[in-house]
């Protein structure tokens, strides 16, 4: 299944290595990533796909204690609803 | 996918407070009708607690990963006053009872159905119902109440009003929130995701998931971006913005009806504000311009705004129904509170709005000492809106015990806080106690 993974937050050394660590753990590839710098804010965003009968609750609870220690907000989202809104 | 498109969903849940409001699942009891009330209750219990079983979970698992708050679960059932008529029972408080044990068990917010359809005359069991009402709202958590009482096609029914005005006073007498879970209608519609007026028509199938979405927020945030452009422009942006809000409940509606392997119904596209500042639909009307909501132009402004929903939602999605439009409900919506702390919003400027939107006059807390005729009178003031115009029109009406014009009354939650609103005190007692009926409008006759 294809999802969003959103990160913001201050700029440091290692979110990127932090993440993409994590999500290798947890079996997920990334498919596609941006990253910019918006207003003083890092602001990443990937593409990713998620084994198939992953457990998403669990990849989120994981990717959240990542951010706290990164002090960055992860956040993971199914494709699904950017394309509903987005897209006809 | 752009980058901006996905900050801007996220925006729209994380600042806008763009959620779904409800899920609601219909369950139809017309298979549980029996003549022995204690078998029937049995049936009942047995069968929301075999169709709703999952109906939380599910809701859950669909938040946690598409990350859209879903922010009430919700059942609605066949009017009790149908499958109840078939015992000789003369109270039917246990059949709420019953519902309320049904409710607690599968963890659902709130569940509707205890209702009467009485627009045209009362059958055996529409009279016990109304009547077990107050009892019935005092001693259950979960039960929401509705009756109907006039519709364009039937006419209004004047007995069943003037019931109503003293079950609405005896049912405040009884307990302070049942006034809340208590909506009298006028053509009230069979596929209603919301409360308290959900319940699930008997032309529905056995069972079937509708969603009503939220946003007023979003609305709100995207007419802040075309201050001072004309209402062309207004209408477009509304309509835009309720297109994007409609296929998110679109999206979930599909989803939960998947899982749960039962047939979609409906979106009800409405903008249902909650007390929480940033989720008003009185701010979008005065985003439009307005000093505060209820000043002369709001109803224009209300009209624009709940056609524009429409417009745009319809687009959204495979079927629209419920009420669909935009709510007014005066405690659950912090600019509608603050309009009437102003003195900016009256009741007769209310019952104007209601003509225009998608509902009536909601959640308003008024002098516990107001006649019973009175608030009889108010239901038909709204039922007639409602026949001649061709749309649902409601009363829900809070008389606060004890309390004066300007005091509050706290109902907690998404119910919120109320000011006591001023009612209109000349009598109207001859009036509503002439009874019987009045026709159906002239242009009912369309056959």
């Amino acid at each position: 299944m294809r999802a969003v993974l959103t990160v913001i937050g201050k700029d440091r050394v290692g979110i990127i290595a932090g993440v993409s660590q994590k999500l290798a753990a947890l079996q997920v590839n990334i498919v596609d990533v941006t990253q910019t710098i918006m207003q003083e804010n890092f602001t990443m965003m990937m593409m990713c796909d998620l084994p198939e009968k992953a457990d998403f609750a669990g990849i989120k609870e994981s990717l959240n204690s990542v951010g706290e220690t990164l002090g960055v907000q992860i956040r993971i989202q199914r494709e699904d609803i950017f394309t509903a809104m987005h897209e006809i | 996918m752009q980058t901006n498109q996905i900050l801007e969903t996220m925006r729209m849940i994380d600042e806008e407070n763009l959620d779904i409001r409800t899920i609601t699942m219909g369950i139809s009891l017309l298979d549980c009708i029996d003549a022995d009330s204690d078998r029937a209750c049995t049936k009942i219990y047995n069968k929301v607690t075999t169709k709703a079983k999952d109906l939380v979970k599910i809701a859950e698992t669909i938040e946690t990963e598409y990350g859209i708050p879903i922010i009430h679960k919700r059942i609605s059932v066949t009017p009790i006053s149908i499958i109840a008529a078939a015992t000789p029972d003369t109270d039917y408080v246990k059949f709420a009872q019953v519902l309320d044990k049904a409710a607690r068990a599968v963890g659902v917010n709130f569940i509707g159905g205890f209702t009467a359809l009485a627009q045209k005359g009362y059958q055996k069991g529409d009279r016990i119902l109304i009547n077990s009402i107050p009892e019935a709202l005092a001693v259950t958590d979960y039960v929401c109440s509705s009756v109907n009482v006039g519709s364009s096609k039937a006419g209004i029914n004047m007995d069943a009003v003037r019931d109503m005005g003293e079950i609405v006073k005896q049912t405040a007498a009884k307990s302070t929130l049942g006034p809340a879970k208590l909506v009298v209608f006028a053509n009230a519609v069979e596929d209603n995701p919301f409360m308290a007026g959900a319940f699930h028509g008997v032309g529905e199938a056995d069972v079937v998931i509708n969603v009503g979405i939220s946003g007023p927020g979003v609305v709100k945030r995207a007419l802040e971006k075309v201050k001072g452009q004309p209402f062309d422009v207004v209408a477009e942006t509304v309509k835009k913005t309720a297109f994007k809000i409609t296929r998110v409940g679109q999206m979930v509606g599909k989803l939960a009806s998947e899982q749960l392997q039962v047939p979609f119904g409906i979106v009800d596209l409405s903008l249902a504000p909650t007390p929480k500042v940033g989720d008003s639909v009185a701010r979008i009307l005065e985003e439009m311009g307005l000093e505060q909501v209820g000043t002369h132009g709001t109803t224009a402004a209300l009209a624009l705004l709940n056609d524009a929903v429409k417009k745009g939602g319809v687009m959204a999605c495979n079927q629209v129904g419920g009420l669909s439009g935009a709510f007014i409900p005066v405690s659950e919506d912090e600019g509608m509170i603050a309009g009437v702390r102003s003195g900016s919003l009256n009741l007769e400027k209310l019952e104007a709005m209601t003509a225009v939107c998608s509902v009536g006059l909601d959640m308003i807390a008024i002098p516990g000492d107001t006649p019973a005729t009175t608030i009889a009178a108010m239901i038909a003031d709204e039922a007639a809106i409602g026949m001649i115009n061709n749309k649902t029109t409601a009363v829900r009406v809070i008389p606060a015990k004890g309390k004066k014009v300007g005091d509050q009354v706290e109902f907690g939650g998404l119910l919120g806080t109320s000011p006591v609103m001023a009612v209109n005190p000349a009598s109207s007692a001859d009036f509503i106690g002439r009874g019987g009926h009045i026709p159906a409008p002239i242009h009912s006759f369309k056959n």
